[in-house]
This record gives C-alpha cells, sequence and structure tokens, in this order.
C-alpha cells in the first residue's frame, strides 16, 4: 500500500508524504469530527484576525512614535468612550457567536440518539475493558461497525479515567461512582488510536489501544467468530442473581423483601419519600452499592446488604443486563412501588 | 543610543533601607515591607529553579516517544512537582509578595504596609508551607498531578500525598494575610490626595487579587485538607466507595483555582499597566476601563471554575452557563490589551527594556487569553480537553504572561529597589531570548494537542516527535533567557552604575524618593497633587513639555 521511496515515485506522492509526517489535525473519522474543525476553522480565523490586527498596530505605532529626541514626551490622550464601547459589543458579539456554535455541537454530543449499540466499556488501573452486546469482550481494542450510532456506557473500577478518541473528537470522563456515556456515528473504516486522557497513576500513558472501525458485514462476522469463548452478559448476571441470592428478596410477583425486578429497567419508580426516580444503570449501581440511598415505596429501608467492595463493575455490568433483560416479561398486576404511569 | 536620558552621576543616598541595619537578626526579625519583598524574592527565586530544574528534565525526557530520562513514575513526579513548586509557590507569590509587597506602599506614599508584623508571619507561613512540599519532594515525591484529584490522590497514589496537602493548606495562610494586608493599606493608608482613581493601575490590580486571595484560598486551603482527612483517616468525602463523590473535589479545587489563574495575571497585569504609560510618556489610554477591568475579571473569575469540568458528566445546562460566563471574562481582558494598544498611539517610545517585556508580554498573553475562547467552546473542548493544547494555553498565560510580566517588573524597578542599573544591552538580549525562546517550546504544542496528544504522558506514539523535539528545542533557549537576567541583575547590584531617584522617568509616588527609598520610605508624607500617568503637568520630571504646564482633565472619559 505504501509507495517505495525510489526516484519512481511522483512529486505529488513525495509532497503527500511530507505534510503526513506533520499533519495539522488528526484524521476525521466520525460525524462529531466536520463539525468541530468547523469550530476550530471558525475561532481560529477570528483570533488569527485580532492577533495580527493588534501585533499589526503595535509594530506600526512602535516604528511612527518611536522617540525621536531623548526628553520628549507623547500627546496627551486619555481615552474614548466610543471606542470602549466598540471594543466592548464587538468582542461580545463574536463571543456570542462562538458559544453558540460551541453549544449545539456539545448538546448534540450528550444527548446520545435511541438507536444506538451499546457497548459497555470499564477503566481500571492501567487498561480499558469492553464488552460489545452479546458478550464479547475485549482489552485495550474496541471494534464498532461504521456508519451506525454507538453508544459506550463507562465505568470506573478505581480512579477517574477518560476514553478519549481524536480521530472521532470526543472524548468522556470515565468517573468511580458514576455512569457516563458518550455517542458516536463512525464513518470511516480504519484502525484510530484511543487514549486516556485523565491522569490516573503511574502508567497512564500506555492504559490506550485501538478503535476498529469495520464494514457492518465484516463487524458482524467479527463478533459471531469470536462470541462462543464469552458469557453472554445477561447469561453471567442471571447466574450472579441467584449467586448472590438477590432471587431470595427480589421475587418476580414483587411479594418478596425487595421490589419485583420485572420490567422494572427504564421505568419511574416511586420512592419511600415520594419522589420518583428513573431506574436507569445509575440506579441500580447505587442501589447495589448503597441500597438505602432510594428505597422504593412500600419496602424497609435496612433489609438490603450493601454489595460495595463485592461486585466488580463488570459483575455490575452484567447483572445490569440481566435485569434490563426482565423487560420483555409481564409487570405482576401488584407490582408494588412501580409508578403505573410511567413505564419507560 | 543611551535611552537613560538624564546620567547626572548620581550618588547613592547616604542611608537606606538596605544599610540601616546589619545583621543576619535585622533580616530574620525585620518588619519593613521592602526588606520582606525581599526575602520572598530570594524564596521564590529558590521554588522557581527547582520548579524549573523539574521542567528542564521533563523536556529532555519528552525527546524520543518512549521516554529518555526516566521511570514512568519519576515522570509523573516530576509534572507533579513542577505544577506545585511553580503555582503555589512561585506564581501564586511572585508578584503579589515580591513587587506588591515593595511598591503599594511606596506607590499610595505609606510608611509601610497596614500590619507589618502581619506580613513578616506570612512569610514565615509561607517558609513553614514550603518546607512541608520540600519534605514531600524528598521523601517519595509527589505523583497526583497538581490538581490532587481524588481518589487518586485521596486512596491510590503511593507518594508522599499528605505532607504536600498540608504544606499547601498552611501556605494558604500566607496568601490570605497578604491579601488582607493589601486591602487594608490601600483602603487606610493613601496620602493626602491620593484619590481611588489616582492610584497606580499596579494597586487596582492588587487590590483585585487581594480580593481572590481572601476569598478563593480558605477554599483550596479546606478541601486539600478534606482530602488529606480522607487519605489519613479514610472519611469518605470524595471516594465513593466510603459514600463520598469525586467530582465534588474537582468543584471545590476549581472554585479557587481559577481564581487562582488570575491572582497570577492580574499583578502581571498591573506590571504592564505602569510599564506602558511610562516608555510611551503619555497618559494610560481608559484607565478607568483597566482599573474596572481587574475588578470585573476578579468578581467574574469566581463563576466560570466549572469550565474545567465540561467531560466529567456534568449537567449539560450547567456547561451550557459556564462556557457562556467563561466568554464574558475574556471581554475585560480584550479591553486591557485594546487600552494598552491604544496608549501607544502618538506616544514617545522607547525600546527599554521593561518596554521590551511588557510589548512580549502582550504579545504572549494575547496568543494565551485568545486560545482559552477554543476551551470555553463546549464543542471544540470536548476534542482539545486534556490535551497539549490546554498545556500550551495556560503556560502562554502564566509563564508567557505573569512571568513576563514578573520579570519585566523586576527589571522596572530594579533601579528603585536597589539603586542600582543593569546593564541594558544584555537585558535587551535577555528578553529578546525569553521571547523566542518561549514561543518555540510551546506554540508547537497547541498543534500537539489538536492532533490528540494527551498531557501527563511519560511515553507518547511516534507520529508525536517532530513537534515535542521543536518543544524541547525551545525550552533551552527559554532556559537561557531565564539564567541571563539572574547572573547580570546580581552582578549590578554590586557593579551597576548608579540609578538615581527617578531614571526612566515615571511619575509615580514610588520614584519620588531616593534609590533606594529609607526605612520610612518618605522624608515627608507626599501629597499628590497630580493625575495619574501625566507627564504633561509634571515640569519636576525635567521632560520637554511643548506649550508649558496646563491643567487638563483627569481622563477625558469620565
Amino acid at each position: 500500500m505504501f509507495a517505495p521511496r525510489s526516484a519512481a515515485v511522483p512529486n505529488k506522492e513525495r509532497i503527500r508524504t511530507v505534510q503526513s509526517q506533520l499533519p495539522l489535525y488528526p484524521e476525521q473519522a466520525s460525524n462529531f469530527a466536520p463539525n468541530v474543525d468547523a469550530l476550530m476553522v471558525y475561532i481560529t480565523a477570528v483570533c488569527v484576525f485580532f492577533a495580527l490586527a493588534i501585533t499589526a498596530a503595535i509594530v506600526l505605532f512602535f516604528f511612527l512614535y518611536h522617540r525621536k529626541k531623548p526628553d520628549d514626551i507623547g500627546a496627551v490622550i486619555h481615552g474614548d468612550s466610543r471606542l470602549e464601547a466598540l471594543w466592548l459589543v464587538i468582542p461580545a458579539v463574536l463571543a456570542l457567536t462562538m458559544f453558540a456554535g460551541g453549544a449545539v455541537v456539545y448538546v448534540d454530543f450528550r444527548r446520545a440518539p435511541l438507536d444506538t449499540l451499546d457497548i459497555y466499556v470499564v477503566g481500571k488501573q492501567w487498561m480499558w475493558k469492553s464488552q460489545q452486546p452479546n458478550g464479547l469482550k475485549e482489552i485495550n481494542e474496541l471494534h464498532v461497525p461504521v456508519g451506525r450510532n454507538v453508544k459506550l456506557i463507562m465505568a470506573s473500577e478505581d480512579v477517574i479515567h477518560n476514553f478519549s478518541v481524536p480521530a472521532f473528537r470526543t472524548k468522556m470522563d470515565v468517573v468511580p461512582g458514576h455512569y457516563n456515556t458518550m455517542w458516536f456515528r463512525p464513518t470511516k473504516t480504519g484502525r484510530y488510536h484511543f487514549f486516556c486522557s485523565q491522569y490516573c497513576g503511574t502508567n497512564h500513558a500506555i492504559m490506550g489501544g485501538w478503535v476498529t472501525v469495520m464494514e457492518p458485514s465484516d463487524y458482524a462476522a467479527w463478533l459471531s467468530g469470536s462470541s462462543g469463548e464469552n458469557a453472554n452478559p445477561v447469561v453471567a448476571g442471571e447466574k450472579l442473581f441467584a449467586d448472590k441470592a438477590c432471587n431470595t428478596c427480589h421475587l418476580p410477583d414483587g411479594k418478596g423483601r425487595g421490589p419485583s425486578l420485572n420490567g422494572f429497567y427504564g421505568a419511574k419508580v416511586l420512592l419511600a419519600d415520594g419522589s420518583t426516580v428513573a431506574a436507569d444503570d445509575a440506579y441500580i449501581h447505587e442501589s447495589l452499592l448503597a441500597p438505602n440511598a432510594k428505597i422504593v415505596a412500600g419496602y424497609q429501608p435496612q433489609v438490603m446488604p450493601s454489595f460495595q467492595g463485592q461486585l466488580t463493575e463488570e459483575q455490575i455490568l452484567s447483572l445490569t443486563a440481566y435485569i434490563k433483560s426482565l423487560q420483555s416479561q409481564p409487570v405482576p398486576p401488584t407490582g408494588a412501588g412501580i409508578a403505573p404511569t410511567g413505564k419507560k | 543610543m543611551s535611552s537613560i536620558p538624564f546620567d547626572k552621576g548620581n550618588e547613592l543616598p547616604s542611608e537606606h533601607y538596605l544599610n540601616a541595619t546589619y545583621g543576619i537578626r535585622s533580616w530574620l526579625l525585620t518588619t519593613d515591607h521592602k526588606r520582606i519583598a525581599l526575602l520572598y524574592l530570594a524564596s521564590v527565586t529558590f521554588f522557581f529553579f527547582i520548579g524549573g530544574a523539574f521542567a528542564t528534565m521533563i523536556r529532555i525526557h519528552l525527546l524520543t516517544p518512549n521516554g529518555y530520562l526516566v521511570t514512568p513514575e519519576t515522570y509523573n513526579k516530576l509534572f507533579t512537582m513542577h505544577g506545585v513548586a511553580m503555582i503555589f509557590f512561585f506564581l501564586i507569590p511572585s508578584i503579589p509578595a515580591v513587587l506588591g509587597n515593595f511598591l503599594i506602599p511606596l506607590m499610595i506614599g505609606a510608611k509601610d504596609l497596614a500590619f507589618p508584623k502581619i506580613n513578616l508571619l506570612s512569610w514565615y507561613i509561607y517558609l513553614v508551607g514550603g518546607a512541608f512540599v520540600l519534605y514531600s519532594f524528598s521523601t517519595g515525591g509527589l505523583d497526583t498531578g497538581w490538581t490532587f484529584y481524588t481518589p487518586l490522590s485521596s486512596v491510590y497514589s503511593n507518594s508522599a500525598v499528605t505532607p504536600a496537602v498540608i504544606g499547601i493548606f498552611i501556605n494558604g495562610f500566607s496568601s490570605i494575610l497578604t491579601g488582607l494586608n493589601f486591602i487594608v493599606t490601600i483602603h487606610t493608608m493613601r496620602a493626602p490626595g491620593m484619590t481611588w482613581f489616582r492610584l497606580p493601575l499596579f494597586v487596582w490590580a492588587h487590590y483585585a487579587t487581594s480580593i481572590i486571595f481572601v476569598l478563593g484560598t480558605p477554599v483550596i486551603a479546606i478541601t486539600l485538607l478534606l482530602a488529606g482527612l480522607e487519605r489519613m483517616f479514610h472519611l469518605g468525602f470524595f471516594n465513593p466507595v466510603l459514600g463520598g463523590d469525586p467530582i465534588l473535589f474537582q468543584h471545590l479545587f476549581w472554585f479557587y483555582s481559577h481564581p487562582a489563574v488570575y491572582i497570577m495575571i492580574l499583578p502581571a497585569m498591573g506590571v504592564v499597566s505602569e510599564i506602558i504609560p511610562t516608555f510611551a510618556r503619555k497618559p494610560i489610554f481608559g484607565y478607568t476601563f483597566i482599573a474596572g477591568s481587574s475588578i470585573a475579571i476578579a468578581v467574574i473569575g469566581f463563576f466560570v471554575w466549572a469550565h474545567h469540568m465540561f467531560l466529567t458528566g456534568e449537567s449539560a445546562y450547567a456547561a451550557l452557563t459556564f462556557s457562556l460566563l467563561s466568554y464574558l471574562v475574556a471581554i475585560p481582558s480584550a479591553v486591557k490589551v485594546f487600552n494598552w494598544t491604544s496608549t501607544l498611539y502618538k506616544g514617545s517610545i522607547s525600546y527599554d527594556t521593561p518596554m521590551l517585556y511588557a510589548l512580549g508580554f502582550i504579545g504572549l498573553f494575547l496568543i494565551g487569553g485568545l486560545t482559552g475562547l477554543f476551551l470555553a467552546c463546549l464543542g471544540l473542548d470536548i476534542h482539545i480537553h486534556d490535551t497539549y493544547f490546554v498545556v500550551a494555553h495556560f503556560h502562554y498565560i502564566m509563564v508567557g504572561g505573569a512571568v513576563m510580566g514578573y520579570v519585566g517588573g523586576l527589571h522596572f524597578w530594579w533601579p528603585k529597589i536597589t539603586g542600582k542599573l543593569y546593564p541594558e544591552m544584555m537585558a535587551r538580549v535577555a528578553a529578546v531570548t525569553l521571547f523566542v525562546g518561549f514561543n518555540l517550546t510551546f506554540f508547537p504544542q497547541f498543534i500537539l494537542g489538536y492532533l490528540g496528544m494527551p498531557r501527563r504522558y511519560h511515553s507518547y506514539p511516534p507520529e508525536f516527535q517532530v513537534l515535542n523535539v521543536m518543544s524541547t528545542a525551545g525550552a533551552s533557549i527559554l532556559a537561557l533567557g531565564y539564567l541571563l537576567p539572574m547572573i547580570y541583575l546580581i552582578w549590578s547590584m554590586r557593579y551597576g552604575r548608579v540609578a538615581g531617584r527617578n531614571p526612566w522617568p515615571a511619575t509615580g509616588l514610588e520614584w519620588q524618593t531616593d534609590s533606594p527609598p529609607l526605612t520610612e520610605n518618605f522624608d515627608v508624607t507626599p501629597e499628590v497633587t497630580w493625575e495619574p500617568y501625566d507627564y504633561y503637568n509634571r515640569p519636576d520630571l525635567g521632560l520637554e513639555i511643548k506649550g508649558g504646564p496646563q491643567l487638563t482633565p483627569a481622563h477625558g472619559d469620565d
């Protein structure tokens, strides 16, 4: 693929080789890349204009008004209110345009579409683990299909990390005790660096890897070709649900000591204090580690033990996947605690 | 050509603050603000060289993709200790505690600061805090990053975090007391005729800085103490395993540490606002706007902290709010740059060293400030957050801005502080060397950042090497630019020409007294009858005033 360095290489090729050694921006490989680069070009243009204008003024004044005689003084000018108003207003207006442009891209970035391919990512000192929807696990690698909206649901085992893909122009902190999500739509097949961008200790600099963007058919083949060796997260979660004796209290009919989890994920749950909470990944995570924080209405506090330190983030993700899979089963008529109108 | 118009063969005054008393006790127990300023000068220079040595090792290490010099553990300690030494023990105290301490009483016509003993106490507190931090550096080092993010700092780090946070906690009281001292002094000890709007802009800048010292520093002190308590006693403030929230730490940390950037840059802006009218020999353009923008920066600066946290998963509404507020704080900064530039218009401009530093400051602060607009932009920050773009940006502000201002200010007031002039040609060479070396070091880092190289990396993919080598080459020039002034300034203390009271000449009150000044600053309390930076009505300066003295309104704009 790479042209050999010989006299036969046309000049054009050579120039391109030189440029690729000193690029100014990374490859554009996601839906965000052109928008972020457009912001970059706009703000750079405005800033270069002002920087050049002020530099030119300084250089010009420096030569025009250079001191001619050692005891000369300058003219008496104290200021000009119209000028001050002008250079208060113009920068303010330009700043507002930059703010607005940035806001549009950011809101798009923070609000994932509904049809995403969800991949779980766990950061720990100093490696990245990811898990495809079918349970396939990877370390320091991430395979995604081109043209598909992908959402990473990210958790940390220890300190704060940050999952950053320069070619996608996306990054997001991965915070212990929180779930952060990040979405993108790869637009170009290829292999791209990802990095940990939040300093996380000794081997922070080597906590990275490669995102491989594949044609959907290749991705499907890759998924099916290697899924056998990995447990499906729903199956793993179901096993954990039994091993940790969750099933002794969370009975399907809601008559146990804990609320039923059938149809629980995604529902609006009425709490003991009268407020409601959306039963999402974060709520399940919190309820596992700090069960008394938000008690479902109709159930007693101080019943469920904390699983802090007993479950890894990956196990929590498996449990969440299992609870999510209970979605299809009917909500029992007496489903105490689940607000009737809030279903999805 | 000689830029010093009147070389009258000056002699040093027979008695001044340097020779009033002798012996080590007379220095260590002094309550003279000028001597305390020199004590600070020595101590912050010490920390500057410690931080600078770490920086040198960082840049050498990054010459090759796999790291040239040290292990990852050591590299992480180097950049952490570089940041801690430079920020908490050099940049924050540098201009306020050295130049501010020396000059504020002289500029307002007072004999000393309002609380001279507390001023000395501030220095001792600084030393105790510094000793704790040096203890941390020498017993295991510190590898948390200067930002001390939890739970890395409070749980996972194996380095000497506890003494470091205690040291910074203690050092905070030094800042608080200095700020308090300045505020009370500026309010109560101005000489007759020194109204608020006759104050030098240097004093306005320090007033704004002091507000941040007093309101912001307690927050960082308590935040780091909480992180220390979590580390020592496993109290759950920030560690999610103990029921805390790591994001809370970032809110508290940046509530101080963003305004701290303005602690570093506002005094430098004050220095530049003194130098430019002096070497353009005309009143500063838009006095009230420059003074007002200092206060505006100090106030708005308290409401932008969460722009460091756009990617922590904070609410998108919070991110929108903080992005907008961050753009607001850019406007008073822009106003200052426009006013400084306009001051040059129809001036009588000279190339003296302080002016070169001031113009260099404008150039570098311009780049530093403008690149802030990139980072405040939410959509763009997604990509450049935590990359070398940020590293380049804040070095342009803190080194290009604050340090250029500090070194320029040292040159400007060196004749007042020591009574001697430094060798002018050598000083100009050093100023240009600094400017060139600085740009070569840090400009390539903007490109590195946009290409995606994250900060705090001890090794990097090979495609980033060319720019890193450029940066290291620039750093060697930059180091030379710092060593030169160090050498010739010390040389000049003994061998420099005697400066006289007012060598430039400048209009401020501090130039009305001897160089070096008396311990009491002035023979008699001065009375101020002139407006700031007014060369036209100052026949006492001995300059040629066309059309003879006449009264002009203070500011055309108010």
